[in-house]
Formats: C-alpha cells, structure tokens, sequence
C-alpha cells in the first residue's frame, strides 16, 4: 500500500525491515541456513511420532521485546489418513 | 552523592561517543557536579582536543596504572570549569596495557573524590570495550539512526546484558528531522522498536558540533544549539530528572494522523 501512495519504497521502511531479519540472527546466532536445517530435523522427528504435512511447516523466530521465541507451526494430517497408514503397515 | 560511573559505548565508530562524553561531562560540571571523564581509547586519544585540553597533558592513563605518577597529577583541570576533569589516554601504548580490574581499581580509588566518572570506551567489542565498562555503574550505548551503527549498538547492548552491565541507556546521536520526516532515515520510534531499550537522549544533527569542536569549546555550553540542549538533557536525566524529549519535528503528516509517538 506504502508502494501505492508514495510511488516508492521509503528507505528508512528498507532499513528497518532488513535489520529487523538481521538483528535476529545476530541474537540468536542462527543463519537461514541452520534454521531450514533446524527445521527438516523438526520434521523428520515429529514424523516419527505423528503424520505431518511437511510442506506447511512454518518455523520462525519471534520477538518479544529483546527476548527471542521460536515458534514452529506445524499443521497435522487428517487422522483418517494417518490411521489409513499405520493400518497399512505390517505389525512389528 | 554516592558516585556513578557512566560508560559510553557503542560497537561502531564514529558514531560521536568521545564528542558526547565531553558534552555529558560538561553539562554536568555546568550544574555544579564534580566530574571526572577518563578517555579509555589508548593509542588513539581524543577526548583531550574535544575538551580542547591537550597542551596541558603530562600524565596519562597508563602512568597512573604503571604507577609513574600519582591518580592526582594525572587529572587535567578544565579552562573553564572547575569542577572537571580529565584522565587522558595514552598515545603510544595499546589497550592490553591496562585491564578490567585495573579499571576498577582506578574508578574506586577516583570515588571519593568526585560525583561523576564518565568514560569513553573505543570503538569494537574487545579489549578496550571490557577496560571502559568493568568500572561502570551505568552504561549509555550511542547509536546513529542508521543500520550498521543500530546493528552493532544491538550486538553492545546483548554483551552489556550477557557481562550483567544492563540495561543499557539508549542515545541517538545525528537525527536528522527533514530526512525522518520524508522517510529516509530511521525514527526514533524505528529505533526504539529495533532494540527494545530505555532511550536516554537524542542529539539532532547539528553544524556546531564540528564548529565546537574546531574550537576545542564543547557546545553544551552553548545555551542556543539544539545538540547543545540535548546534551544538557541527557546530564539532567542521568542526575535523576524527568525531562521531556525535545520536539524534533520527526513525526510525519502520516504518524500524526495516525496517533503514532
């Protein structure tokens, strides 16, 4: 909408947006990198335990003042599928 | 009076720490405080050509820790306030000539005699960084409302929490209230946002803070400079007043409307 009225982007919107990003990996010390690995770990983990739809996991770091929260949203798979699966599987 | 001992940090350089350490300790020393600021960059003094001090430097920081000189004859009296003083840095040392504890040493033996010890840390996160904050009561983080400066003041104030030197005090040092206003440059609300600390001054950008220091004369003395007062807001602040921010005009048609502070 910014974009809409003003024609451009203010610059001081840009900084405050990109180190909003950078402060939080400064903080946490965790790059993108290590939070996308951080999460395929997440998956495979919760996977184990109950169906999951890998694809909608979201995981972020939120802030609350100069504390830091991860927070993983993880959406579960209908449990009729999940019972489909197990019921498929052989009995150990 | 108990004594508190001020740091000013900030991570980056150039962000107008040593200019505001002279203004603090000035305006402070202008309402009648015993003040002693130490220049803690070894190697890279300054604060002695702000104050406009340096011809009368004998003694330094270092002689008084390697025990060359007595703390007394180490500590150059202002031109024109009384009740200042200054413990210049060494220039041709580096800062593992002194330690934290050598720090605190020199801060408790200074408490007796004054009411503020107000110490300009260097730039970076090291050595000279630990030196400046392990005698400190209190530190102030100097930031300018730009990104490298606000990141690195971000990475001080994490340390100052980790070493249990917090909360820090938050200054915001070369506002420019034109730029604010047409959404170029951070606000101090932006700010204030990013970093989630107590903010305890903001300096406007100002012509005469150069134009002060050519002349070696603080501007804290000046009644007439925005920056001037600003300064004096922070020393009436650290002295346990409540005083209002200054209107910098930085709010735009778009904040107002909106009930934004």
């Amino acid at each position: 909408m910014m974009n809409f009225l003003f024609g451009r982007k203010k610059s001081a919107n840009s900084a405050k947006e990109r180190l909003q990003l950078v402060l939080i990996h400064d903080r946490t010390d965790l790059t993108p990198v290590e939070l996308e690995s951080l999460k395929d770990d997440l998956i495979e983990t919760i996977s184990r335990h109950i169906d999951i739809d890998p694809t909608a996991v979201k995981i972020n770091v939120a802030q609350d003042g100069r504390s830091q929260r991860l927070v993983a949203d993880i959406p579960l798979r209908r449990v009729g599928r999940r019972r489909g699966r197990e019921a498929g599987r052989a009995p150990g | 009076m108990t004594t508190k001992v001020v740091t000013i940090a900030s991570g980056k350089g150039g962000v107008g720490k040593t200019t505001s350490v002279a203004n603090i300790a000035v305006a402070l020393a202008s309402r009648g405080q015993k003040v002693t600021c130490i220049d803690g960059d070894i190697g890279l003094r300054n604060l002695d050509v702000v104050l406009g001090l340096e011809n009368r430097i004998v003694y330094d920081l270092v002689d008084v820790i390697e025990g060359r000189c007595r703390l007394r004859q180490a500590m150059i009296r202002d031109k024109r306030l009384p009740e200042l003083y200054l413990i210049p840095a060494a220039q041709t040392r580096d800062k593992t000539a002194i330690s934290p504890s050598d720090m605190v040493r020199l801060c408790d033996e200074l408490r007796p005699e004054v009411d503020w010890i107000i110490i300009d840390s260097p730039a970076g996160i090291e050595r000279g960084f630990k030196n400046a904050i392990a005698a400190a009561d209190r530190v102030l983080v100097m930031t300018n409302p730009e990104v490298s400066a606000v990141r690195d003041a971000d990475r001080v104030i994490g340390l100052l929490e980790a070493e249990e030197k917090g909360p820090a005090a938050l200054v915001i040092n070369r506002l420019d209230p034109a730029m604010v206003k047409r959404g170029d440059m951070l606000s101090v609300a932006d700010v204030l946002d990013l970093l989630a600390v107590e903010l305890i001054g903001v300096i406007p950008e100002d012509e005469n803070v150069i134009v002060a220091t050519n002349k070696g004369q603080p501007l804290a003395l000046d009644g007439k400079s925005k920056a001037g007062q600003a300064f004096q807001n922070i020393a009436r602040r650290l002295m346990g007043e409540q005083v209002p921010f200054m209107d910098l005009g930085s709010q735009n048609l778009f904040q107002r409307l909106l009930g934004r502070k």
